[in-house]
């Protein structure tokens, strides 16, 4: 298998369920190695995208390849490679924890002294180690989870796919979990979805913003921490001088991609400028801004966050999301 | 195959876990030997058959409602639980989970089944018995049971609410087992066809110590039948 191959990839996916369409042609691809958020509002569709691509639900149309594999002709095969673990950690309630690693081990073929080796591992990774011989209908729902964990690496898969890993954690429990899946992203392919923002600026790599069923975003954190992709950039200009003519220069200056004047206030003209992708204009701004004999009296980068981001993304016009 | 064994000896341990497997098999040793020792002695013989025999008061009738209480919760449970997500998404082939599921439940029944040996073992030390019809109606029992039990998956797999699993087991599998006796009331015409799809009529002709090539195809297709329509039902995901 060639390195550089997409580990996962979504080949415009769609899903009906009835009349509504919950995942509507949604592409992407997931390199070996990273580990990306899929993020979007409840019921965006997140979890039926992955459970598309870890063969519980055939698409609608589209297809899903895990490895190369498609998921739709050869899904034992793609179901090798993934470790999956569901919403809500679905468990059998009547096994012991231990009983259960066996099982898993036992459906996914791994025997002898490796077996052996390999629960060991996962169960001191995942912190099983005091609770074995319980039984799960017992656990509380951060051991629960963790258990889920330790089921999906049983294999030591390539690509573990996990949605909503820390949902109904407290929050020591979360940056527990958190700190596994960072652990595990340095060797492995990791697709999380939440709706939790911190916990994705946290772990990943890379951030997917689904929204109605629908990709309307794939970038880097950093990225979508700037709307746009771009940052922000906040211009006063002293006195009431021309703000039509201001507003003109300022959008002039490389790598401004729009100016919102947002009036007069105390101190003089305020505007916002928004900035392409990876540009820092401030520089340029100053410059212009003497050239033209603009008084600048403050230039600063506004901090955008990934709620705003989010937000921005995700309010469909009918203002709350579905 | 050790897909299929693995799923299975889950699905048998689950059941030994829990009441599930003892009330099974107390309540058909206590209520069948009851069934079939009140009459034995009224008949003075050494005989097993009424024992197998299909009738409205007999052990195999208890299996009709048996059955349904053991897999009701096969795969509805699964389905209730989201663990089916966990299954559906692990390295194997539907068939395989089905199978796996169905043999754990025939395994239950025939320890049930194995237990009763106890019956013409006491019938043998009271009179001369015929060991012969007793082997071909333990084989018909046991293919009779398969037969309720797949249609029992059958059912589990069409809804994840393991009440409507039972009671659509019990009315599919108390229907084909009654109709048997009703068939005196349908056209002439129609009278033999229904027999045949009678699961009471295979057991009746097995019970008289006659297995027939006819009564085994007739178990093991309908058998099959239902757990292919049960592995189809897994199959369509779309919930």
């Amino acid at each position: 298998m060639v390195n550089s191959q997409a580990m996962v990839e979504a080949r415009s996916l769609c899903k009906d369920y009835g009349a509504t369409r919950a995942v509507d042609g949604v592409s992407f691809q997931v390199s070996r190695g990273e580990v990306v958020g899929f993020l979007g509002p409840n019921g965006a569709g997140k979890s039926t995208t992955m459970k598309m691509l870890t063969g519980f639900l055939n698409p609608t149309s589209g297809s899903a390849f895990v490895a190369g594999i498609d998921v739709a002709d050869d899904p034992i095969a793609a179901k090798r490679m993934v470790g999956y673990l569901p919403e809500n950690a679905p468990l059998y309630d009547d096994m012991m924890v231990v009983d259960f690693l066996h099982y898993v081990a036992d459906i996914r073929a791994i025997e002898g002294t490796h077996r052996l080796e390999r629960l060991q591992t996962i169960c001191r990774r995942c912190g099983l180690d005091d609770i074995l011989g319980k039984n799960i209908g017992q656990l509380s729902k951060g051991y629960r989870q963790r258990v889920g964990l330790a089921q999906a690496m049983v294999h030591d898969p390539d690509l573990l796919i996990l949605d909503e890993p820390t949902s109904g954690l407290d929050p020591n429990q979360i940056v527990e979990i958190r700190e596994l899946i960072r652990e595990l992203g340095r060797e492995k392919t990791v697709l999380l979805s939440t709706h939790i923002l911190p916990e994705v600026q946290a772990s990943c790599d890379r951030i997917m913003i689904i929204s109605d069923g629908k990709l309307v975003a794939d970038d880097t954190p950093e990225m979508l921490s700037g709307t746009d992709g771009g940052a922000i950039v906040r211009v006063v200009l002293k006195g009431a001088a021309a703000a039509q003519s201001a507003e003109t220069v300022l959008a002039a200056v490389a790598g401004v991609t729009g100016v919102t004047s947002l009036g007069a206030e105390q101190e003089g003209q305020v505007f916002r400028l928004r900035c392409a992708a990876g540009a820092d204009p401030r520089e340029q701004i100053f410059q212009t801004a003497v050239d033209k004999g603009l008084v600048l009296i403050d230039l600063h980068r506004e901090r955008v966050s990934l709620e705003d981001t989010f937000r921005e993304l995700t309010m469909t016009e009918g203002g709350a999301h579905a | 195959m050790r897909n299929v064994v693995s799923v299975a000896r889950r699905e048998l341990r689950a059941y030994f876990d829990s009441p599930v497997a003892y009330i099974v098999i107390v309540s058909f040793l206590a209520v069948a030997g009851w069934m079939f020792f009140s009459t034995l002695f009224l008949m003075g013989r050494a005989d097993m058959r009424p024992f197998f025999a299909p009738s409205p008061f007999s052990p195999s009738m208890l299996l009709v409602i048996l059955a349904p209480a053991i897999t009701m919760r096969l795969i509805a449970e699964e389905r209730k639980s989201g663990t089916i997500e966990l299954l559906l998404t692990m390295p194997m082939r539907d068939s395989e989970i089905v199978i796996g599921k169905f043999l754990a439940a025939v395994a239950l029944v025939a320890v049930a089944l194995l237990l009763t040996l106890a019956y013409p073992l006491t019938v043998s030390s009271l009179g001369a018995l015929d060991w012969g019809p007793v082997v071909a109606g333990y084989v018909g029992m046991l293919l009779f049971a398969s037969t309720l039990l797949a249609i029992g998956i059958l059912c589990s797999a069409l809804t994840e609410n393991q009440i409507v699993a039972f009671i659509v087991a019990f009315l599919i599998s108390g229907v084909l087992y009654y109709v048997y006796w009703l068939q005196f009331f349908m056209p002439p015409a129609l009278a033999p066809m229904i027999e045949f799809l009678s699961v009471s009529f295979h057991l009746d002709n097995m019970a008289r110590g006659v297995v027939d090539s006819r009564d085994v195809v007739y178990y093991l297709s309908v058998t099959a039948g239902a757990l292919f329509v049960a592995t189809y039902t897994l199959g369509r995901r779309h919930a």
